[in-house]
């Protein structure tokens, strides 16, 4: 009896994070027609998000796709088929890598750090300061952030996939074991990938900047406890981030197909 | 001063203001009454913890009103449902009689404006001391750029930190965040002013300043205050009334000198403690 009650404890909690989750996200939603006012704050989260995150976002996206083109196209060559190296570095890197990397990237530096600041200003009444000005929280802090995050998470990610192909091609050309010249992968990437590989990658990208932005403002705004409790929200952040984008990157791929 | 970010704050908040002048403002934000507070049977519980208990106060429009008591007796939390932050479980909380659980938008509706200044201070950290003063005027544009630059200048000396605009909040002392707070609920042109614990974490010299600071408003502004404090000389300095809370109940009200001579052994404990206390009054 007490174990059914455990759980039924468990998931009445799970139930109420998830409705929260909703409202807040509804309301974040319809303070979007007070975004022309806010652009100020909007361009400076962009900035914190895009500026900060792309060199790092682009220095792993490089290792990713020489990574994968060295693991790959040693395999391919095998077979001598390595001439398709292209096609399949560019594929991955556009439509799962980029994106998926990407995002995982701004989680764990820029949603976490959404979580410590918002989650800080909750313990420390800055929430509370700002209600007793008029000014409602989830106006002036939430949606900034998400509309900051549902554009410079596909910037970001534009910019990894770029970076990840042409660190593909040049491990392709230089790799005596692979040996495919950078024209040929070039064409051969180009003849597998259209305008809808290159719109799912994007689109991809942008939910996983809106899950980010999210999960750092809900979990910042429902932060107790100093601290420790700011401590806490950081990881929690970062781990249901994680875990959500993983989610939605299976159901999107499926939709996608 | 920073001219990048001089300009950055110019580009952020209005850059052609400057040039066309607007130095106007709405209709209600000039003038500041006082405003009157009822409060009736009010209840409020975290868990089992019944922190309020059938509290019941009456503040006059003007008056400035301390709430003193050891910690922990909810005089924070009777603050925060004064403001709608916490709602009651019951009873009432009547400002110029209107009933503010009833109102949803109680600054717009109820035709006054409230501002607290908050224990911590609540400044907002990515924001200059400059920013964090004009922050409600600029997010509901109750001015021209030109006439919220001055009003910040204005509220900044009042308090005392006279051209400290461009400073970040990360610089300033505690004495000095809790005076910017002050400005930046000043800016409001409120007619009511809550205190929550303002001379926490602050050294005598401090206390003293911020008192002085509270008493020329009192002097030149007809606004109604209320001080939630433990500091018992800074509240007999400042209020006109004192109402003592033990254990989630108003025990005593009254004047400073009825409250110094209250025979209630709760407030005696509470004001002639060896160490912290008052002096006794001698009859």
């Amino acid at each position: 009896m007490r174990f059914l009650n455990t759980i039924l404890t468990k998931f009445l909690a799970v139930a109420q994070g998830v409705g929260e989750m909703l409202a807040l996200l509804c309301e974040t939603v319809y303070f979007f027609k007070e975004a022309p006012r806010n652009l100020t704050s909007i361009f400076r989260q962009m900035s914190i998000i895009g500026i900060g995150t792309l060199p790092i976002a682009m220095l792993v996206a490089l290792f990713v796709g020489m990574v994968l083109a060295v693991q790959t196209g040693s395999e391919l060559a095998r077979y001598g088929t390595q001439e398709a190296i292209g096609a399949i570095v560019g594929i991955s890197m556009v439509k799962e890598l980029g994106p998926v990397m990407t995002s995982l990237l701004v989680a764990g530096r820029i949603g976490s750090a959404m979580a410590a600041e918002v989650g800080a200003m909750q313990v420390y009444e800055e929430i509370d300061a700002l209600k007793t000005l008029e000014i409602n929280p989830v106006r002036y802090l939430a949606m900034p952030r998400l509309i900051a995050c549902l554009f410079a998470v596909p910037a970001l990610a534009a910019f990894a996939m770029v970076v990840g192909v042409l660190g593909g091609g040049v491990v392709a050309d230089i790799n005596p074991k692979i040996d495919v010249p950078f024209s040929v992968y070039y064409d051969n990437m180009i003849r597998a990938m259209g305008y809808r590989e290159i719109l799912n990658g994007l689109l991809k990208s942008m939910v996983f900047g809106g899950i980010i932005a999210h999960v750092g403002c809900y979990i910042g705004f429902k932060t107790t406890g100093g601290a420790r409790g700011i401590g806490e929200s950081t990881t929690r952040s970062v781990v249901l981030s994680f875990l959500l984008i993983m989610v939605a990157n299976y159901l999107l791929t499926r939709l996608m197909m | 001063m920073n001219p990048i970010g001089s300009f950055w704050t110019k580009l952020a908040h209005g850059f052609a203001t400057d040039l066309i002048g607007a130095d106007v403002c709405q209709i209600g934000y000039e003038g500041s009454d006082g405003v009157s507070i009822e409060i009736k049977n009010l209840n409020k519980s975290f868990g089992d913890n019944h922190v309020l208990k059938n509290i019941n106060l009456s503040i006059k429009p003007g008056e400035t009103c301390s709430i003193i008591g050891p910690s922990g007796t909810g005089k924070s939390v009777l603050l925060k449902h004064i403001v709608k932050l916490i709602d009651a479980d019951s009873g009432q909380v009547l400002i110029n009689g209107h009933d503010i659980n009833e109102t949803k938008d109680i600054n717009k509706n109820l035709n006054f404006r409230y501002s607290m200044v908050f224990q911590s201070s609540a400044l907002f950290n990515s924001l200059s001391v400059g920013e964090n003063v004009g922050l409600w005027l600029r997010e509901k544009r109750i001015c021209g750029e030109v006439r919220i630059r001055r009003i910040i200048r204005e509220n900044l000396e009042r308090v005392g930190l006279a051209g400290k605009e461009e400073m970040q909040t990360a610089e300033l002392s505690g004495g000095m965040k809790k005076r910017v707070a002050i400005a930046r609920s000043l800016a409001m042109n409120p007619d009511l002013i809550l205190y929550d614990e303002p001379t926490a974490e602050l050294d005598p010299v401090a206390s003293d300043h911020l008192a002085k600071v509270i008493m020329s408003l009192k002097e030149k502004v007809n606004l109604t205050t209320i001080i939630v404090s433990h500091d018992l000389s800074f509240a007999l300095y400042l209020s006109d009334r004192v109402a003592m809370m033990h254990d989630g109940e108003i025990i005593v009200i009254g004047t400073p000198e009825e409250i110094k001579k209250s025979q209630n052994p709760i407030v005696r404990n509470f004001i002639y403690t060896t160490t912290k206390g008052i002096q006794e009054e001698k009859e």
